[in-house]
């Protein structure tokens, strides 16, 4: 289970996050959905531990969540603009989370060649281990992000606006192909977007966020059919 | 204006970026004739100097105790500058570009200090903290710690003349890299130091070798800074540039000139590295760099 409990951030004197709060089970697909400024990307950057809360709790897996650091909370996070290793192969990009894991717990150099394998077969890229993250299209990029967060066997799955610099078309093969391999690896996912209808395509539980706090949370239908305020109802409508 | 349609046809292939060739060539000839005259002829008359009485002379001149003292002297203090200020450059470097913490302006400002002060000012400064006359003058002495007109002094005075370059080079570089990829090597289980060695440095390591390749360069060849620490002991506190004045001001011209032609050649060696570099590396480079 992921329990996020009234988590606030400030910057500066702006407050991000407001309190936000949602509880979500083990292996769910969630979306934060809001407009720009509204604290979607400030929290689930939280919950990949690349910032820090001011207050507020998050227990996920029997964990106190936010006392980790990131490197060992082993939550794989794709960004929007990819943030691949820019002097890495593709192959060396997947592999990274592998191979910098401590003697005793990093797999074989052949057991890892095969991941990488596997892996590219399943974000359907095969055969492009040897290229560079400048050969490749956007969307074979953003493939690439997946394919290296899922490599470290994620216990949690971040994507921030992972699709937003791609055009329509690659949108939407992306997105099928991300509820795919969750369905596939069950791994819980946390889904960062303004595109509501990306957010309803995809998830299994929506948030629509506001000025830091969550303004609505439920099923996709039920949102979409009984919005709780006018800013829902409105976000909704556009 | 009537037009015949072949003339409207070789109008219309001319690219509007492209200028008309008297033009390029002009602009060429002007660029090629200020680095030939400004750059070029002096480095030409500096070897045709130094060869003036013939290899023979030349090698009298190089051979000279205090002459190989001097290089000695330059090659030391450089070996112990260059890789401190390559260390805190990196440092420095990481530091702005990837934290945010009141007072980095400032830093950035501090940074650049070298850049703007006169190199004989930073010599006098050091002279009045080290000096016998100077805040600390006294207790070194009684100690019987050397720093002025001694390595040491050398050592401090071109630390500080080069202290900008390695930073200068990788802030704006590393700013404009961003933070993205340390943060992915983070959320993958990647250390500080696993995430510095294998993500950042890979990723500055052009940058970098390019602004020791200049941090040496200065340093080997700085002056002003030195010439006030360093006392002019010949053949003991002499680095390479200031024993070329002394040569010269004693009307030995084939003496300075060869020991300039030694530090020209350091000059040209270096550069003949970087660009023996940058055409063995050139795929790599080219992946770097490339846009996303």
């Amino acid at each position: 289970m992921l329990n996020v409990d009234s988590v606030s951030k400030k910057f500066g004197r702006f407050p991000a996050l407001n309190g936000a709060s949602f509880v979500a089970p083990q292996g769910g697909f969630i979306s934060l959905l809001g407009p720009s400024g509204s604290g979607k990307t400030t929290l689930l950057r939280i919950l990949g531990g690349l910032e820090f809360a001011d207050s507020g709790h998050v227990r996920f897996a029997d964990l106190n969540w936010l006392d980790m650091p990131a490197r060992t909370r082993n939550a794989g996070f794709v960004f929007q603009q990819y943030a691949l290793f820019r002097h890495m192969t593709v192959a060396q990009n997947i592999a990274f989370g592998l191979k910098v894991r401590p003697r005793a717990s990093r797999p074989s150099a052949s057991e890892i060649q095969r991941r990488v394998k596997d892996l590219l077969d399943l974000v359907q890229l095969p055969g492009l281990e040897k290229r560079y993250p400048s050969q490749l299209s956007g969307g074979q990029r953003q493939r690439v992000a997946l394919a290296r967060a899922l490599a470290i066997e994620p216990r949690m799955l971040l994507l921030d606006e992972p699709f937003g610099a791609l055009d329509a078309k690659v949108r939407k093969e992306l997105r099928a192909d991300l509820r795919r391999i969750h369905d596939h690896a069950g791994v819980t996912t946390v889904f960062v977007t303004h595109d509501q209808e990306e957010a309803f395509a995809v998830a299994d539980l929506v948030a629509v966020m506001k000025e830091g706090r969550i303004e609505q949370y439920g099923a996709p239908a039920d949102v979409k059919r009984n919005p709780k305020t006018p800013f829902v109802s409105e976000f909704l409508s556009v | 204006m009537t037009l015949s349609t072949r003339e409207i046809r070789k109008r219309a292939f001319v690219k509007p970026s492209e200028d008309p060739l008297w033009l390029k060539a002009l602009l060429g000839a002007v660029a090629i004739g200020f680095i030939a005259i400004l750059l070029l002829l002096p480095l030409v008359l500096v070897f045709k100097e130094a060869f003036a009485q013939g290899l023979e002379g030349f090698w009298r001149a190089v051979a000279d105790d205090d002459t190989l003292a001097s290089v000695w002297l330059s090659l030391t203090a450089a070996a112990i500058a260059v890789p401190l200020n390559t260390l805190f450059g990196i440092a420095a470097a990481w530091c702005v570009a990837k934290f945010d913490f009141p007072g980095k302006a400032f830093l950035v400002t501090l940074i650049d200090l070298p850049f703007s002060v006169s190199p004989v000012v930073s010599g006098l400064v050091y002279v009045l903290v080290f000096g016998m006359q100077g805040w600390l003058g006294k207790s070194l002495a009684d100690h019987d710690i050397r720093i002025l007109f001694a390595l040491p002094g050398i050592v401090l005075a071109t630390i500080f003349v080069t202290f900008p370059f390695v930073a200068r080079e990788l802030i704006p570089l590393m700013q404009d890299q961003g933070r993205d990829e340390e943060e992915a090597a983070a959320t993958l289980g990647a250390s500080g130091l696993g995430t510095f060695l294998r993500v950042t440095l890979p990723n500055i390591k052009w940058g970098l070798l390019y602004s020791v390749l200049l941090c040496n360069a200065r340093a080997l060849g700085e002056f002003g800074a030195v010439a006030v620490v360093s006392g002019h002991i010949r053949g003991v506190t002499n680095t390479m540039p200031l024993h070329v004045e002394l040569l010269y001001n004693n009307y030995d011209y084939v003496g300075a000139f060869a020991v300039s032609a030694l530090l020209a050649m350091l000059a040209v060696l270096t550069l003949a590295l970087k660009s023996l570099l940058e055409w063995r590396y050139a795929d790599e480079l080219a992946a770097i760099h490339r846009r996303h």
